[in-house]
C-alpha cells in the first residue's frame, strides 16, 4: 500500500504532509509523556520490531501469504502517540532507505498507514473495553475488532485521499470498492494475528501492554498466613484517562452518527428548507459559492450511491470539524500556556 | 555487526557525489523529485531529461547501471497497478490490438510509471551513495526533530539485530519439525510475535539503562558536526534546478 511519487498530485501531498508533520509534533510530545526519558531507545526498537514483524509472512493458503502492518498492534502494545511514532519512522526509513513509497508521497503514506490506523484502531479499543467486562478476553477481543476495522478505515483514508487529488480519473467509486473490498479481507487477517499475538503478549507480560494497563492485579502480601492487600502505588492519571474516553466515545459516536446513520436518515429537505420552497422564499436565493465544491449538498462527488456519497460526506465533514476544533482548542491552549510559562520560567530559573 | 556498520544498499565509493554533505544530497533529492512530481504528463520529452540527469549523477557516483536497475525492481507490484488503469478510467476509449483502453487512463499510468520510477531511481541513488549514520545526521541538520532522527538511529542500528532473533525463532521452529502452511498454524506464528515484541522491549530497557550509565540525559553527543560550504551546496542543488529548468519549460511548450 506504499503510495509512490506521482500518484497525487502535489498540493495534495504538500497538504498530506502538513497533516503529518502537524501529528507527528503532536505524538512526539505525547510519546515522551508515555515513555518519558526511555522515548528514544524504547520507541526505536519498537519501530525495529515493527520492521521485522512485517517482514513475517503468515500462509494464508496454497502458495500466497500475508504479512502484518502493525498500525493496530503498536497502538494497542505501546499506546497510541508512540504507536504514531513508530509506524512513521518505519514508513520514512522505508521511503528514505529503502525506495518502498516515493519521498514526496511520504505525507500521504504516514498520514493513511501510520495515523489513520494507529488513531482509529485505538479509539475503538478504548471504546471497546470501557463496554466490555474486565479481563484478559476482553483484551484479545477488543484488539481483534480494533484492528479489523484499522484496515478499511485506512483503505476509506486513502480513497479520500485519491478523491481530492488522484492523478488519474479513475472514477472514484471504483477505487472506493476495490480498495475497501481487498482491506476488508487483509483487515481479517490482520485482525486476527494482531489478537493472538497481544493475547500472547498479554499472558505473558501483561504489564507491557499499554492497552492492558488496568488488568494487574494487586498485589497480595501473606501475612500470618492471610492474603493482605498491598498498599497501592499511587495512580495519579486516572482523571486524564476518563476524560479521554469520554472524547473518544464522543468522536467514534459522531463518525457512527455521521457515517452510517446517515444512510436512513430522511433524504426529504429539513423543515425550513421545505417552508422556504413551498412558500416561494427561496426563488430568489442564490446558488451556494461552495455548490461545486466536492461535499456540495452533503454528497461526494462521482460517488453514484446517495447514501454511500452521503454517509462518506458525513464522515469527512466529522473529521474537518474535529481536525479544525481541535487546532482552535490547541491554539488557544498554547497560547494560555505562554501567557502562563514567564512565571514558571521565573520560577524554575532561581 | 561483523559485516560492517552499512546498510544492504548503500555502495562503498569516493566519488564526488560519495563525498557531499549528507544534508545538502537529502535536500537535493527530495527537490528534485517535487519537481519531477510537479511535470505535466504531457511533456513526455521531460521524462527523458530527468532520466539523462540521473543518468549522468550515477555515472559520476560510478554507480553501476544493473545494480540501479535491480534496485528498480522494488516497484514491480505498482506496475502491475499502473497497467491496469487504461482498463478502468473513465473518458475517451481507443482500440488497440482489439483492447478497448481509456485514453485518460493510459495518460495516467504513464504518469504514474514514470515519475514512481524517477522517485525510485533516486532514492536508490540517494541510499547507494549516502552512509547510514550520515542519512541520519543529514535528517537532522535538516531540522527534523532530535528526538525523531534518535528514534529513527536506534531502529536501523537495531533493526538487523531484531531481524536476526526473528530468524533464530524461525530456526528454532523449524527444527522442532513446524512448518507453517496455512490459517490454522498462525497462532504459533503469532505467538513468536509476541515473544519477538516482548524481547525487543525489553532490549530496549536494557539499552536504554546501559546508556544512562554511560551518561545519556535526554540527547545525543554530535562528534562530527558536518557543515556544508557554498560550492557543495550549488553543487548539489545543481539537479533540482536544471530539473527546474526542464519543468518551466515542460509547462510552457
Amino acid at each position: 500500500m506504499h503510495v509512490p511519487d506521482g500518484f497525487i498530485d502535489a498540493p495534495t501531498s504538500a497538504v498530506t504532509g502538513v497533516v503529518a508533520a502537524g501529528a507527528l509534533a503532536v505524538s512526539l510530545r505525547g510519546a515522551r509523556r508515555e515513555l518519558d526519558e526511555r522515548t528514544a531507545p524504547l520507541a526505536g526498537l519498537v519501530a525495529a520490531f515493527i520492521f521485522a514483524v512485517q517482514m513475517l509472512n503468515f500462509p494464508v493458503a496454497a502458495g500466497t501469504s500475508g504479512h502484518l502492518l502493525g498500525g493496530a498492534l503498536a497502538a494497542i502494545l505501546v499506546g497510541p502517540y508512540t504507536g504514531v511514532l513508530c509506524v512513521s519512522v518505519v514508513l520514512l526509513m522505508q521511503g528514505v532507505l529503502f525506495a518502498d513509497g516515493g519521498l514526496t508521497a511520504l505525507g500521504v503514506n504516514i498520514t493513511d498507514m501510520a495515523i489513520v490506523t494507529t488513531v482509529v484502531s485505538y479509539a475503538v479499543f478504548r471504546v471497546l473495553l470501557a463496554v466490555l467486562p474486565r479481563g484478559r478476553r476482553s483484551v484479545t477481543v477488543a484488539s481483534f475488532v480494533a484492528a479489523l476495522v484499522s484496515v478499511p478505515a485506512a483503505a476509506v483514508a486513502f480513497t479520500l485521499i485519491y478523491a481530492a487529488g488522484g492523478t488519474t480519473d479513475v472514477a472514484i467509486g471504483k477505487v472506493a470498492t476495490a480498495m475497501i473490498g481487498v482491506h476488508v479481507l487483509i483487515g481479517i487477517g490482520e485482525a486476527v494475528i494482531t489478537a493472538l499475538t497481544v493475547g500472547a503478549v498479554v499472558a505473558v507480560r501483561p504489564d507491557l501492554v499499554h492497552g492492558a494497563r488496568g488488568l494487574q492485579q494487586r498485589l497480595k502480601l501473606r501475612v500470618d498466613g492471610a492474603l493482605v492487600d498491598a498498599p497501592a502505588p499511587t495512580a495519579p492519571v486516572a482523571a486524564r484517562t476518563s476524560r479521554r474516553t469520554l472524547w473518544v466515545t464522543g468522536l467514534v459516536a459522531s463518525l457512527v452518527l455521521a457515517g452510517f446513520v446517515s444512510f436512513y436518515a430522511s433524504a426529504n429537505p429539513d423543515g425550513l428548507e421545505k417552508v422556504a420552497h413551498d412558500k416561494g422564499i427561496d426563488k430568489n436565493a442564490r446558488k451556494h459559492a461552495a455548490s461545486d465544491s466536492p461535499l456540495a449538498d452533503y454528497g461526494v462527488k462521482d460517488v453514484s450511491d446517495a447514501r454511500l456519497s452521503g454517509g462518506l460526506a458525513g464522515v469527512i465533514g466529522v473529521g474537518v470539524t474535529v481536525v479544525a476544533g481541535s487546532a482552535v482548542f490547541w491554539a488557544v491552549r498554547r497560547r494560555r500556556t505562554a501567557d502562563a510559562s514567564p512565571a514558571s520560567t521565573l520560577n524554575t530559573g532561581v | 555487526m561483523g559485516a560492517g556498520h552499512a546498510h544492504r544498499l548503500y555502495r562503498h565509493g569516493h566519488s564526488p557525489v560519495h563525498a557531499l554533505p549528507p544534508h545538502t544530497k537529502l535536500a537535493a533529492a527530495f527537490a528534485f523529485v517535487v519537481v519531477v512530481v510537479s511535470t505535466p504528463r504531457e511533456a513526455m520529452w521531460a521524462f527523458a531529461v530527468y532520466a539523462v540527469l540521473l543518468a549522468y549523477v550515477a555515472r559520476h557516483a560510478r554507480v553501476p547501471a544493473p545494480f540501479l536497475l535491480k534496485r528498480l525492481l522494488i516497484e514491480v507490484p505498482f506496475v502491475a497497478f499502473a497497467v491496469l488503469m487504461p482498463f478502468v478510467a473513465e473518458g475517451e476509449r481507443v482500440h488497440v490490438l482489439g483492447l478497448s483502453l481509456s485514453l485518460n487512463g493510459l495518460w495516467g499510468a504513464w504518469n504514474v510509471l514514470a515519475k514512481g520510477t524517477l522517485g525510485v531511481a533516486v532514492s536508490v541513488l540517494l541510499a547507494a551513495t549516502t552512509e547510514l549514520r550520515e542519512l541520519l545526521l543529514g535528517l537532522q541538520r535538516l531540522k527534523l526533530p532530535p528526538l525523531l532522527v534518535q528514534i529513527a538511529s536506534f531502529m536501523i542500528r537495531y533493526g538487523d539485530v531484531i531481524t536476526d532473533e526473528m530468524r533464530r525463532m524461525r530456526i528454532a521452529r523449524e527444527s522442532r519439525g513446524f512448518e507453517a502452511r496455512g490459517v490454522r498454524h498462525w497462532g504459533v506464528l503469532a505467538k513468536s510475535a509476541g515473544a519477538l515484541f516482548i524481547r525487543s522491549y525489553e532490549r530496549g530497557e536494557r539499552v536504554h539503562l546501559a546508556m544512562v550509565s554511560r551518561g545519556y540525559a535526554g540527547s545525543m553527543p554530535v562528534i562530527d558536526e558536518v557543515t556544508a560550504s557554498r560550492a557543495q551546496w550549488s553543487y548539489a542543488l545543481a539537479l533540482p534546478c536544471t530539473a527546474l529548468v526542464v519543468c518551466l519549460l515542460g509547462w510552457a511548450l
